[in-house]
């Protein structure tokens, strides 16, 4: 399988318009944003409590959803991540499509490249289908996005549809000004819990 | 030596101490040692058990259920430890608490030659990446080993392990 997919011409979306548009009106939608540029797009929509942007751990970012989608059944959860993470924590699917929680999204920001270390393809340049693999693995459904209006759409989906819901989203290879969010986990996870769980966060153990 | 296909008390003891901490996901993939302690959490409709294709998909997955408010167990034998590395970073660095219930292997009595280094390890990996240890090597002491490897990992916001040893567990000998 050596075939490049992105062998089509028309443009490809651009990474911060993409999430903006994923992420305006989110209303109390939980967010993981992925290690790297997806932890970047988030905060440039704008730094927000119920997000929580990854540092490290690549390849946890869609079985931290899972966790987290379990533990609140009735809050949406949206995992944003990229094409490396996934393929690091590719088996996350299959524990994903084993629990089918439906008020999980998985949607992946696929440039094809690991973009943070020097942009070097990744599988997907050479047709490794991550659609494909989530819908092997038990998704209900998964969809390939190429345009904003299907972005729009999605959102819809995010919001609404009965999951959990895979969306891999072509977007163009460009190295974007890093807009980084707040560093110090403890302060990422404590105002996460705090704004979901109320003050009660600190108080339950 | 107990064998591996008996359901042992303890199994049962350990479910009703995570019944009893208000564990809400146990995460596991599967040892021997785990079998009856998995099945009980599998049938108890207050706990979700989640299957995993690799250990470090349940130190992730333990972080996000605790910023949803769950409490979580991973359940693994020592092999997986060697897993997790990376993963457990984001424990210590947000301080996220998490019990491993650790059976392990390369162990007493061992069979298996490559089962040795990672047995060997696992205590100094865990160690080295924050989690704080605790053996259980006799029945009597597993309870109370989890019980406060549990109290502390949710008391003080960090990752405990315990490691049931293999000579409680009994050696797998593959009919040698």
């Amino acid at each position: 399988m050596t075939k490049a997919t992105s062998a089509h011409t028309e443009p490809k979306l651009e990474r911060r318009s993409v999430v903006r548009t994923l992420l305006a009106e989110r209303g109390q939608l939980l967010v993981i944003a992925g290690l790297g540029a997806p932890a970047w797009d988030a905060t440039e929509t704008g730094d927000h409590p119920l997000n929580f942007p990854l540092w490290g751990g690549m390849g946890g970012a869609a079985a931290m959803g899972l966790g987290l989608a379990l533990a609140q059944p009735d809050r949406r959860v949206l995992v944003l991540t990229g094409d490396g993470e996934l393929l690091m924590g590719l088996g996350s699917l299959a524990t994903i499509g084993v629990q089918r929680p439906r008020n999980l999204a998985l949607v992946v920001l696929d440039n094809e490249h690991y973009g943070e270390t020097g942009m070097q393809p990744s599988h997907t340049k050479f047709g490794v289908d991550l659609a494909a693999s989530a819908v092997a693995c038990g998704f209900p459904a998964a969809s390939v996005v190429t345009t904003m209006q299907q972005v729009t759409a999605l959102r819809e989906d995010v919001h609404r549809a009965a999951g959990p819901l895979f969306a891999q989203i072509k977007i163009a290879a460009d190295k974007l000004a890093l807009v980084l969010p707040p560093r110090d986990g403890t302060h990422l996870k404590n105002r996460f819990r705090e704004a979901l769980l109320g003050s009660d966060a600190h108080f339950r153990r | 030596m107990p064998t591996q296909t008996a359901v042992p008390h303890w199994s049962q003891d350990l479910h009703a101490l995570l019944r009893q901490q208000r564990v809400r996901q146990v995460s596991f993939v599967p040892d021997a040692g785990h079998t009856a302690l998995i099945r009980l959490c599998e049938s108890d409709t207050d706990m979700r058990a989640v299957r995993l294709t690799t250990e470090e998909e349940g130190i992730a997955l333990a972080v996000g259920a605790w910023l949803g408010g769950d409490k979580s167990v991973l359940l693994m034998q020592s092999s997986g430890v060697g897993n997790c590395i990376n993963m457990l970073s984001m424990l210590s660095v947000c301080q996220i608490p998490l019990t491993m219930l650790v059976t392990m292997r390369g162990d007493w009595a061992e069979f298996n030659p490559w089962q040795v280094p990672m047995g060997r390890a696992a205590k100094a990996v865990l160690e080295e990446m924050g989690v704080l240890v605790y053996r259980a090597d006799r029945e009597e002491d597993i309870l109370p080993v989890a019980e406060g490897a549990l109290r502390l990992a949710y008391n003080t916001l960090r990752p405990t392990a315990m490691l049931i040893g293999q000579r409680l567990l009994g050696a797998k000998t593959f009919d040698q």
